[in-house]
């Protein structure tokens, strides 16, 4: 309670901290067993242009310019911040470069942090310490040349965490790291306020699942009570948390925008509208994760000894490893690490690292699969079966070559 | 409820999923209350054992016509049978003439009983149907487990099926398809309003599971099985095209084919000719024991049908914890999701998914789990509670003329 009391008396100023995920995976190509040897493509570069394409042109594009408009309207006030994958950020370049160059404006206002991950999207985390810390200096040393930054805030791969996880990241020399503020983790006390990881200095930033998912997942949703979402009555939302803590973590994909929830269902409208309003009240603000860090005082210690993710009820691992089909597949992937790293060959260590992109884990997830419902995430397979056997066929053939047969 | 049934063929006289399909189908409606006399043709005094004392303490009375028929002969198989038919002279000439026989039976039988709803089963049925619901004024269900454009695959289609089916769905008051995809066919191919078909598809039994476990044959190796009639509809040339596209990749494999039929020879020829007939097993017809142990033993079930209305055999694989690869071009793919789907057609992609479920035991092990859990929820009471539906409903629509 003491920390309660003394959290409401520092609690009278509420930062709005935005981060967007942005990130789209080198989808396979379907791999059969016939062609174990033959060394073809294994990626699907035609539906991955065409996905690229509409993605830009549906979010990336007009979501990027309609921010860099409200940061200009508002003087720099109102402050948003990304994590790009270097797996976005490869087929953008190749794709649709006009957005990278978007970013980098974006980049050049001030107001946008761009914070680190691992560069291929992957769950390096759970198998291999060594990749991981590689990968997350692979994706920091891109943005450095991209964005001209160097970040000080780490997310994880779907806001995986753990105290081990915490240690590391604090001893890589981040001063935060992201984390879903699960109730299971949280209990009685609130995601709007900053945290430490337990025996630990870096600060902990939890997302308000409650408040980012209304925006999410929930904003076109004609069943839910609050429908439609407003900008007055979200904004009386956040400006409930008046009090009642120091940040609001909105943290979500940045495809809500325009590709998730449609553009003719208003998302654009309300985000365009969104900081006017919040920033009419006085106490109110936009912040990015390092500056959220570097006003707020931790107000207790949270111990999070088992993994927490942000998907689904469960926010634990189960979409990605959670059936039999998904744990053969990465270990699979992992067993070949050694092999892969002594073979030198560039090609083929990046043929590797983008294997270990979890959505192709995602993919063979089963737990949905069911009565016919379609994936509640973009899915390019038919099954998740399909998606194991395009998956095996490929990392068999991978195998051979690394061995070079 | 009274219910006067029309079918052809009951376990074990029974060559296909009709059979299956009306005795599951029968006892489930019987358990919920329903009185139902079952008419047959009669070829045999054979009744499945464990039905026959359903039977007897049971609401269902069954009453045969003495008659040869069975569901899948055509004129010239029915011919051949009558010869050795040592009653021969008291049947008729053709197939159709037998239909007819049958037909004109049933408005006697239609004034020996009392019903409230006429139901009938598949072409061969129709026309008693339709007769016995004239005679007692009785609404009519057609229940259409499968078309004239499966089983001929859409060539050499026979007019008299085709226009004894369209008859049948005409004046129905009800059409029940087993499936969307029979629905599509009833609705693009006899020109029926689709406001008239309900869907209700078919179940499997819990029981329907081998206890063994234990087979001789899968000492170092691992079996294949295709079980249904050999006929162009089911697809076993591509089921046999698959084998050698498989036996080039992995070795300890053995292909069951089980079932009969007219291509049998075509097919045997073919794995001759191909060089894999010592891989290739041909287990004929087989009882109900013998087809769960042959499930059972198998690690892969294939049904490559051309045109499968429904596909009871994908749900008995289910059932004995065999995965199943089934065709995109079947009924039961709209309800059975956990298994591994592909165009008939194409031979590659049934070998590439064949070999998967021989490679990867995650692959088989996650369908298993889940597919059992699918199966649990497809079963005949679901479809007796749809069939009575579809009874209520017809009550309804007397009322009000």
């Amino acid at each position: 309670m003491i920390i309660w009391a003394e959290a409401q008396s520092r609690g009278k100023m509420v930062s709005i901290c935005f981060y967007f995920q942005v990130h789209q995976p080198f989808r396979l190509r379907k791999y059969s067993v016939f062609e174990i040897g033959q060394h073809k493509n294994y990626f699907n570069e035609q539906k991955n242009r065409e996905i690229l394409e509409k993605v830009a042109s549906k979010c990336y594009i007009p979501a990027n310019n309609l921010i860099l408009e409200l940061i200009r309207k508002t003087d720099g006030k109102f402050k948003v911040s990304y994590s790009i994958t270097g797996m976005l950020l490869e087929q953008l370049k190749e794709y649709s470069p006009e957005v990278i160059d978007s970013f980098k404006e974006l980049a050049a206002t001030g107001s946008v942090e761009f914070l680190n991950e691992t560069y291929h999207h992957s769950l390096a985390f759970l198998y291999s310490r060594e990749e991981f810390i590689e990968q997350v200096a692979l994706h920091r040393k891109e943005i450095g040349r991209l964005f001209n930054q160097k970040p000080k805030v780490f997310r994880n791969t779907e806001l995986i965490y753990n105290n081990e996880l915490a240690k590391l990241i604090e001893k890589m020399g981040y001063s935060g790291i992201l984390a879903e503020g699960a109730d299971n983790v949280l209990g009685w006390r609130s995601p709007n306020f900053v945290y430490n990881p337990v025996n630990s200095k870096i600060k902990l930033l939890l997302k308000n699942y409650k408040l980012s998912d209304d925006i999410a997942f929930r904003f076109s949703e004609k069943s839910w009570s609050e429908f439609p979402l407003t900008v007055p009555k979200y904004s009386q939302w956040i400006n409930a948390v008046n009090g009642n803590g120091n940040t609001v973590n909105l943290f979500m994909d940045y495809e809500t925008f325009g590709e998730h929830q449609w553009e003719d269902k208003g998302i654009f409208e309300f985000l365009r509208h969104l900081p006017e309003e919040l920033l009419r009240h006085p106490d109110n603000n936009f912040a990015t994760p390092s500056e959220i860090i570097s006003k707020n005082k931790p107000v207790g210690e949270l111990d999070i000894p088992n993994l927490v993710s942000w998907a689904d009820v469960e926010r634990d691992l189960s979409a990605w490893i959670g059936n039999k089909m998904q744990q053969q597949a990465i270990k699979e992937v992992y067993a070949l690490e050694n092999d892969v790293k002594s073979s030198g060959d560039k090609q083929i260590i990046e043929e590797w690292r983008k294997l270990q992109t979890s959505d192709h884990f995602y993919y063979m997830c089963t737990k949905w699969f069911n009565d016919g419902d379609v994936h509640k995430y973009f899915n390019p397979y038919d099954s998740p079966y399909e998606s194991f056997i395009t998956f095996m066929n490929i990392i068999n053939d991978f195998k051979m070559k690394v061995k070079g047969m | 409820m009274k219910v006067l049934m029309f079918g052809w063929e009951f376990p074990p006289i029974s060559s296909g999923g009709l059979g299956t399909a009306c005795y599951g189908l029968t006892k489930a409606l019987s358990r919920k209350g329903t009185d139902i006399t079952f008419v047959l043709p009669y070829s045999s005094d054979q009744i499945n054992a464990d039905f026959a004392k359903f039977v007897s303490s049971s609401k269902i009375k069954i009453k045969k016509i003495k008659s040869i028929i069975s569901p899948y002969m055509t004129s010239s198989s029915y011919s051949a049978e009558r010869m050795k038919n040592p009653k021969k002279a008291i049947y008729g000439k053709t197939l159709f003439e037998e239909v007819y026989r049958y037909t004109i039976s049933a408005e006697q039988i239609a004034d020996e009983e009392e019903f409230d709803v006429v139901h009938c089963h598949d072409w061969m049925t129709f026309g008693a149907g339709i007769a016995a619901s004239k005679r007692k004024n009785k609404p009519l269900v057609v229940h259409v487990h499968s078309t004239e454009f499966d089983r001929t695959g859409g060539n050499g289609i026979n007019d008299y099926v085709y226009n004894l089916e369209k008859a049948g769905m005409q004046k129905a008051d009800r059409i029940v398809a087993v499936s969307n995809y029979t629905k599509n066919m009833i609705v693009n191919h006899y020109g029926i309003s689709q406001d008239k078909i309900d869907i209700v598809y078919n179940g499997v039994e819990d029981e329907f599971c081998c206890p063994e476990n234990n087979f001789e044959i899968k000492k170092g190796c691992k079996v294949v099985l295709f079980l249904g009639r050999i006929t162009l509809q089911k697809g076993p040339d591509y089921f046999i095209y698959a084998a050698s596209r498989v036996l080039e990749k992995e070795k300890n494999v053995r292909f069951i084919v089980a079932g009969t039929g007219d291509m049998e020879p075509f097919i045997i020829e073919k794995a001759a000719e191909m060089g894999i007939a010592d891989k290739v097993l041909f287990a004929g017809f087989l009882n109900k024991e013998d087809t769960m142990r042959a499930y059972k033993m198998a690690d892969v079930y294939v049904m490559p049908s051309v045109s499968e209305p429904f596909g009871i055999t994908a749900l008995e694989s289910v059932k004995n914890e065999t995965p199943a690869i089934i065709s995109n071009q079947s009924g039961v793919s709209e309800v059975l999701h956990h298994c591994l789907k592909v165009d008939f057609w194409d031979v590659n992609e049934l070998s590439n998914k064949i070999i998967s479920l021989l490679r990867y035991d995650a692959l088989g092990s996650c369908i298993k789990e889940n597919s059992s859990f699918e199966v649990s929820k497809i079963n005949w009471d679901a479809a007796a509670d749809k069939c009575l539906a579809v009874y209520d409903n017809l009550g309804r629509g007397a009322e009000q003329r």
